[in-house]
C-alpha cells in the first residue's frame, strides 16, 4: 500500500508577542527552540519563562533541524486527504508536535530519521513539519 | 484531613436519550438533575452546593443555579474535560467535609450527536490557548492524539491492536444487557480489527460512540445520607492529576492516573487487588489500556495481557469494567465519559446494576476519568468508594 502525503489548507498559527520570534525564524527557514541559561535545557513550545525551573534567563537557539519520529497517527477517516500527527523527537531534546509530510504515509516507522521542511498556511505563514531522510529505522 | 468517609453519593442518575433534538441543553441538565434527586429522596431545596463544568450553558454555574431555581452557598465549575465530574465529586466532598455545603449536585449534559460532532475534526481552545499556534495547524483532533499513544505502546512493549480489541469486546458483553445502549451487539475481536480504520492504529470499533444526554450526581453528609432510604456508597479516596507535554519532554505511555491513582488508593487505605469493579474511562480502547497500567492493576507495558482473553468481562475476567457497556458500547454524552464512569460504580455498588454483569456482593469499587487529550494535555481524577 502507498499513500503519499498530500498538501493540506493549514489553519494560520496564533502568534503572540513571546513566540512572534519562533515565526520570523520560519520565514527564512529555520527552526528555533528556546534554551534556558539557568538550568541548560531547551523546551518546546517557546516561552519567555522555562517552564522547567522558570526562570526568564530563555533565548532562541536555531536548531539542526533534524531528528526522529517519536510516534505518530495517520488520519484516515473524516478528512479531505490522509495525513500524519506526529512527535518528533528533535536532536537537540525536546518532542514537539508536527505533521510528517512529502512522505509515503504508509511507509512510516517510530524511530525513522526526519529533518525539518516548512509548509504555508493559509495566511502565508511557515508551519514547521518533517520528512523522512531515509527508510524505515535500522 | 481526609474526605475518607465524609461524604456519600446518595443520588445517581443517567438520562435515557441519546439523541435530544428535541431538547434544549439548559433543559437536560434541568432534568438529570432532577432524576438524580428522586433517586436519592431529596428535593432541589435541600441543595446547597452546585458542581458544573463547561458543558453547562452560559455563564456556567451562573446561568445553571438561576435556571434550576437553586439556594447554594458553595459552588465550583472546575473543567477538566471528561474527568471534570469525578473531580467535582471530590471537591464536593471536601467542601462537605469542611462544613460548606450538606448536599451537592453534579450535573453533566450535552448535545454532539444531534450537532454532528466527530472526533477526527481538529481540536483548538482558541487562540488565546497558549499552545494553539503548536498544535492546531497539524490537525491534532481526538482520535489521532489518543492514536499516537497507542502507536508507542506498541513499539514499546509489543501491544497488539488485538490485545486493544478485546476492550471493545468485553464493553459490549455488557452492553447487550443494557437497553439504553447505543452498540447492544457483542462484537469479537476480528470484527473490531477488521472495522475502518479511523486514526492508524486505532480502528472504527477502537472509538467511543458519540451520544446526546447527560447524568448527575449527589453528594451528602453522612448524617443525611443515613436518614435516606438508598444502600449507602461512601467516597474513602480520590486523587486528581494534570500532565501536559512537560515543554517537550512528553511520555506518551503513561496517564495522569500514574498520580491521581496513587494519591486515591492512599487516602482509600486500600490497593488495586481490593477492588471489585472498576469504571475505567473508555473514549477509546487504548485509553483503558493506559489508565489500568498506572492505576496499578498490572505493570507498565502489560495491559494488552492483562485486557485479553475477557480479562475485564464480569463474572469472566479479574476485572470486571464498564458494566453498562460504557462509551465504548453505551453512552458518552457531550464526549465526557466521567459522569456515567461514577453512576455505574454507584449502582455496582448499590447491586443495582444488570443481574447478568452485577458483580456479586460489589463491596468497593473504583471510577478513574481522563479528560482532554491522551498523548497531549489532560486531566486525571480517581475515586474510590465503599458500600457501607
Ligand atoms: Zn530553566
Amino acid at each position: 500500500m502507498t499513500t503519499i502525503a498530500q498538501d493540506r489548507e493549514l489553519h494560520p498559527p496564533a502568534i503572540t508577542p513571546e513566540t512572534q520570534p519562533f515565526f520570523d525564524a520560519t520565514a527564512r527557514g529555520a527552526l528555533m527552540l528556546k534554551f534556558c541559561d539557568a538550568c541548560q535545557r531547551f523546551h518546546h513550545y517557546p516561552r519567555a519563562l522555562c517552564p522547567h525551573c522558570f526562570s526568564e534567563r530563555t533565548r532562541w537557539v536555531e536548531t539542526k533541524g533534524t531528528g526522529s519520529i517519536y510516534t505518530f497517527s495517520v488520519l484516515r477517516a473524516g478528512t479531505p486527504t490522509p495525513f500524519a500527527l506526529a512527535y518528533v523527537q528533535l536532536d537537540e531534546g525536546p518532542r514537539m508536535m508536527t505533521n510528517l509530510v512529502d512522505c509515503d504515509l504508509d511507509a512510516l516507522d517510530i524511530g525513522q530519521p526526519v529533518r525539518v521542511v516548512f509548509k504555508p498556511a493559509t495566511n502565508g505563514a511557515m508551519i514547521p513539519m518533517f520528512t523522512p531522510t531515509q527508510g524505515k529505522a535500522p | 484531613m481526609s474526605i475518607h468517609g465524609k461524604a456519600y453519593l446518595v443520588g445517581a442518575y443517567e438520562h435515557p436519550t441519546r439523541e435530544a433534538k428535541d431538547k434544549s441543553l439548559a433543559q437536560l441538565h434541568a432534568e438529570v438533575a432532577k432524576g438524580a434527586l428522586d433517586d436519592a429522596g431529596l428535593t432541589h431545596r435541600d441543595v446547597d452546593g452546585f458542581f458544573c463544568a463547561s458543558d453547562a450553558p452560559g455563564l456556567g454555574p451562573m446561568s445553571m443555579i438561576d435556571y434550576l431555581g437553586l439556594r447554594v452557598r458553595h459552588l465550583d465549575s472546575t473543567d477538566i474535560g471528561g474527568a471534570s465530574y469525578l473531580a467535582h465529586v471530590h471537591h464536593a466532598a471536601q467542601a462537605i467535609a469542611l462544613g460548606k455545603c450538606n448536599v451537592a449536585l453534579v450535573t453533566l449534559a450535552g448535545k454532539p450527536r444531534s450537532s454532528g460532532w466527530s472526533g477526527t475534526q481538529a481540536r483548538t481552545f482558541g487562540d488565546e490557548a497558549p499552545d494553539a499556534a503548536f498544535e492546531y495547524a497539524y490537525g491534532m483532533g481526538t482520535a489521532n492524539v489518543y492514536a499516537m499513544s497507542a502507536k508507542r505502546h506498541m513499539y514499546e512493549f509489543g501491544t497488539t491492536s488485538e490485545q486493544l480489541a478485546w476492550i471493545k469486546v468485553a464493553a459490549s458483553h455488557h452492553a447487550q444487557h443494557n437497553p439504553h445502549a447505543m452498540l447492544r451487539d457483542v462484537v469479537t475481536v476480528e470484527q473490531v480489527v477488521n472495522s475502518k480504520l479511523v486514526a492508524d492504529p486505532l480502528h472504527k470499533l477502537d472509538c467511543c460512540v458519540v451520544s446526546d444526554g447527560g447524568g448527575a450526581v449527589i453528594l451528602a453528609r453522612p448524617e443525611i445520607a443515613r436518614e435516606l432510604k438508598r444502600p449507602r456508597v461512601k467516597l474513602i479516596g480520590a486523587g486528581e492529576s494534570l500532565k501536559g507535554l512537560d515543554g517537550g519532554d512528553i511520555d506518551v505511555t503513561h496517564t495522569g492516573a500514574v498520580w491521581s491513582g496513587p494519591r486515591a488508593f492512599e487516602e482509600a487505605g486500600v490497593k488495586p487487588s481490593d477492588i471489585q469493579y472498576a469504571s475505567i474511562y473508555d473514549s477509546f480502547t487504548i485509553t483503558v489500556l493506559l489508565q489500568l497500567e498506572d492505576l496499578g492493576f498490572c505493570k507498565k507495558g502489560e495491559g494488552g495481557k492483562f485486557v485479553a482473553d475477557g480479562g475485564l468481562i464480569s463474572g469472566v475476567g479479574k476485572l470486571p469494567f464498564n458494566t453498562d457497556g460504557g462509551g465504548l458500547c453505551n453512552n458518552h454524552p457531550r464526549n465526557r465519559g466521567g459522569m456515567t464512569k461514577i453512576i455505574e460504580a454507584v449502582r455496582q455498588l448499590r447491586g443495582e446494576a444488570h443481574p447478568a454483569v452485577q458483580v456479586p456482593n460489589c463491596q468497593l469499587a473504583l471510577a478513574q476519568g481522563l479528560g482532554g487529550f491522551l498523548a497531549g494535555r489532560h486531566g486525571s481524577a480517581t475515586l474510590i468508594m465503599e458500600r457501607e
